[in-house]
């Protein structure tokens, strides 16, 4: 496992990455996830992400409980890598991600890890910067969406 | 004359060497067929059919193999203390080794029992003894991790242990090393063996839903040696058989002084009777120690607690609940059939093997067909137990299991084979030779209703040529055959762990989806975890310092230390962050006599330190997580005892201005 995750992370780095990337977490699955040769894939929408979620509803305001659920989980899970400024740590910092992202892409990627840096451009760009791949924190489904509104009372959403 | 005499010697001499040589085949590689390779063949990235736990013998551990590639996944830790992943070193698993005789990190374990439901293994948990001193542990199969270890009080060795009711309503111990009880003084004559020595089979109860074990009742018996044990099921469940040698009731040179007899014994107890005499309070309470040890997952630390009672039952005074059944030789093996009815008994010096009817035991026991008794427990006629025997099946049979089609498959020692035999006929089908000196087998689900009878492994205790030499130690070794056919094939040789003794075996699918991934780190009530990085901080109270700390990929915090002394006692309480599989951090400083840890995802562990010199030491993950694992590093100062030196602690602050004013 950990040198699968090597040898993926090499071959991004190195540009390589044509067709074959198989799955590190699932031996069982036939059919490997490939990627075209020049690290876009046609069938592959960069403004979803890929992964479960594919509609998120968002309130016009914050839910400020759900941001409160969000900080907690934010504290234990993200805050080791993430600032909340602007600032990169071990990855980039939040202030700004709810607009540089769409909500589905960030939930996609925050619990779908591997596939979308396997896939998505703009994961495995910010992966040529950090250099360490995100880790899977297994968030459940509510957890995804309690750190979104987080994340949005962090960009000022009131 | 003399020179005839001594052609003579030579003559039988070179007789006897090429006689011996002729038993064996002449090239070991000549056993093996062409197919072999592809029979015992996992490819790269699939999985094993089946899991092999086998017991680590004097390493004190138990040791993970698939079936059929051989492949060793993993050693458990249990009995042994293992610097490398800090068991038996870490605050939270210290508790785990302890004993009525304080801290003891290593022994000596002999035989492995999965758990069963309806006498059909359910991948649960597994059951280690410890032969040494005398305790039963207990291991999660979804962890894979020692959850409980029991001390056994009344005995000393314990050897015809850990195997189970069908239900695994109990496990039980029995004592090889028979000795006076605990609570009497034991300060004696060696030689008063026969009037003050003891032994003792003692009935652990295992909770049905936690595992969590407990010493129910011991049944107190005559002083022998208790050797191996197995259940009845079916017909003949309720009942529980142990083997035992050394009715000579020797108490030294056993070698030649308990192999005087023609016959030894297989006892069997009647549990559901004893269950019964325990209820009306026949019971004796005993007042003893052991120490009862119990891992939490998810504070993810150990309790001791010392008991200090246990209930006896007297066997001679209590009527119907024990019996003897005469057995040929030294009997090791105790083995009990898939269907329940039949008991086979393997003499260590005998050159048959003798198989025991429960039907025609209970007809006996009604009829109170006796030999005599044997210091007050009735000794049942041999002949009116005995199903019949198999004649001339080899030399030295140790143990048998069976492959549900009404075969048995058993091993023997001096004539170094496996003999496959009929139990209803009980003719001699096959053997096939072992390379060298087989003590158990193993066929998977063996000792269950239920076998999966595939394959057959040889568990050898002498390797010799076998493997590249390695000096003087050499490693153990298993042998894998397929019994799939009427005529045994062996496939492969592979190397074990210590001394294997018992294993076990079962099919992977009972395991494999149950096994956790990761502690889910909400979960933690580690009185010292940090959930999170904003929960980190160094806490001095007088010379102890406890230092809660995060790792993940890949930094470690707090990453800069301050204001630690000499005679300081640090603890480092390590909360691995992660919440993905296989993403361990390792936690190591430099000379720290103690250990390294092994934190899993989502645990904390904690490493005791005593820093003994003034300077600057490292600090670093030891398993490799992440392209940045090198990085994963920080400092520790150390000031002289006394100082003033203010404790500091961070992550990625304290930055080259604090340098400055050293300059």
């Amino acid at each position: 496992m950990k040198n699968l995750s090597l040898i993926i992370f090499a071959a991004i780095l190195l540009g390589s990455c044509g067709g074959g990337s198989t799955s590190a977490s699932d031996q069982n699955k036939e059919t490997p996830a490939t990627v075209a040769s020049d690290g876009t894939n046609p069938s592959y929408d960069p403004h979803r992400g890929e992964g479960k979620f594919t509609k998120v509803d968002i309130g016009a305001t914050l839910d400020a409980s759900m941001a409160d659920a969000g900080k907690k989980i934010f504290d234990v899970k993200c805050s080791a890598c993430h600032k909340l400024t602007n600032e990169k740590l071990v990855g980039p910092g939040w202030l700004g991600v709810t607009s540089r992202h769409q909500p589905e892409w960030i939930m996609n990627f925050i619990t779908n890890t591997d596939e979308m840096i396997n896939k998505d451009p703009a994961a495995q760009a910010q992966l040529e910067i950090c250099l360490v791949r995100m880790p899977n924190q297994n968030l459940s489904d509510d957890d995804a969406r309690h750190l979104f509104e987080f994340m949005r009372r962090n960009d000022g959403v009131k | 004359m003399k020179s005839y005499r001594n052609g003579l010697a030579i003559l039988v001499a070179i007789a006897a060497i090429t006689g011996f040589n002729a038993c064996k085949p002449k090239n070991a590689s000549s056993a093996v067929s062409g197919d072999a390779a592809a029979k015992a063949y996992v490819a790269p990235g699939k999985y094993d059919e089946f899991y092999n736990f086998v017991s680590g013998g004097f390493s004190g551990q138990l040791a993970v193999y698939g079936i059929p590639s051989g492949r060793l996944f993993r050693t458990i830790p249990i009995y042994s203390a293992d610097p490398e992943s800090g068991w038996g070193y870490s605050e939270e698993t210290k508790p785990m080794l302890n004993t009525s005789h304080g801290y003891i990190p290593w022994d000596d374990s002999h035989h492995s029992e999965l758990s069963q439901t309806n006498g059909e293994i359910d991948g649960r948990w597994i059951f280690v003894n410890g032969n040494n001193t005398p305790r039963v542990a207990r291991v999660d199969l979804s962890t894979f991790r020692t959850s409980e270890i029991i001390e056994i009080p009344n005995s000393a060795g314990n050897h015809s242990s850990p195997f189970i009711t069908s239900n695994t309503e109990y496990v039980v111990a029995g004592t090889r090393f028979s000795v006076p009880p605990d609570n009497v003084n034991g300060d004696v004559p060696i030689n008063t063996y026969k009037k003050n020595f003891k032994g003792t089979v003692s009935f652990i109860s295992v909770d049905k839903a936690t595992g969590n074990m407990k010493v129910a009742f011991q049944i107190l018996l005559p002083g022998v040696d208790f050797d191996l044990a197995h259940a009845g099921k079916g017909p003949s469940e309720g009942w529980f058989f142990f083997s035992c040698y050394n009715s000579e009731q020797a108490n030294t040179l056993l070698e030649v002084n308990a192999s005087q007899k023609d016959k030894d014994f297989i006892l069997a107890v009647n549990w559901k009777k004893a269950e019964e005499y325990l209820a009306q309070g026949k019971a004796q309470k005993v007042t003893t120690k052991y120490a009862h040890n119990v891992y939490d997952e998810k504070s993810h630390s150990a309790t001791s607690t010392i008991e200090t009672e246990v209930n006896v039952l007297d066997a001679k005074a209590l009527a119907d609940m024990c019996y003897f059944i005469p057995c040929p030789k030294s009997p090791h093996g105790c083995d009990v059939d898939p269907n329940g009815e039949y008991i086979v008994g393997s003499g260590k010096l005998a050159a048959l093997i003798p198989v025991f009817s429960f039907a025609k035991l209970q007809t006996a026991i009604a009829a109170k067909d006796f030999e005599g008794n044997y210091d007050g427990i009735p000794v049942v006629k041999y002949e009116s137990a005995l199903y019949g025997e198999v004649k001339k099946p080899g030399l030295g049979p140790l143990h048998t299991e069976f492959d549900g089609k009404g075969n048995a498959y058993t091993s023997f020692f001096v004539s170094s084979e496996v003999v496959k035999w009929n139990v209803k006929d009980l003719k001699v089908l096959d053997r096939a030779p072992t390379y060298y000196s087989i003590g158990h087998l193993c066929v998977p689900g063996g000792d269950s209703k239920k076998p999966s009878a595939k394959y057959v492994i040889a568990y050898n205790k002498i390797t010799k040529d076998r493997y590249l030499p390695t000096g003087p130690e050499l490693t153990q070794s298993a042998q894998l055959f397929d019994i799939s056919g009427d005529k045994m094939q062996l496939i492969l040789d592979f190397p074990t762990v210590g001394e294997p003794h018992y294993a076990q075996a079962c099919p992977a699918d009972l395991i494999k989806s149950k096994s956790v991934k990761f502690f889910k780190i909400e979960e933690n009530t580690n009185p010292y975890v940090s959930k999170g990085e904003g929960e980190t901080k160094v806490v001095r109270k007088g010379n102890r310092v406890d230092v809660w700390m995060t790792v993940i990929r890949s930094h470690i915090t707090p990453d800069n230390i301050e204001g630690i002394k000499v005679g300081d006692e640090v603890y480092f309480h390590v909360t691995n962050l992660e919440q993905d599989w296989d993403i361990p951090h390792g936690f190591a400083i430099k000379g720290n006599n103690n250990s390294e840890l092994l934190v899993m995802p989502g645990e904390t562990q904690t490493i005791k330190w005593m820093p003994d010199k003034v300077g600057i030491m490292p600090m670093y993950c030891t398993d490799f997580c992440s392209a940045l694992h090198q990085e994963m590093q920080g400092y520790v100062r150390i000031s002289p005892a006394g100082s003033n030196t203010a404790l500091l602690f961070s992550t990625g602050k304290n930055v080259p201005a604090a340098d400055s004013t050293a300059k």
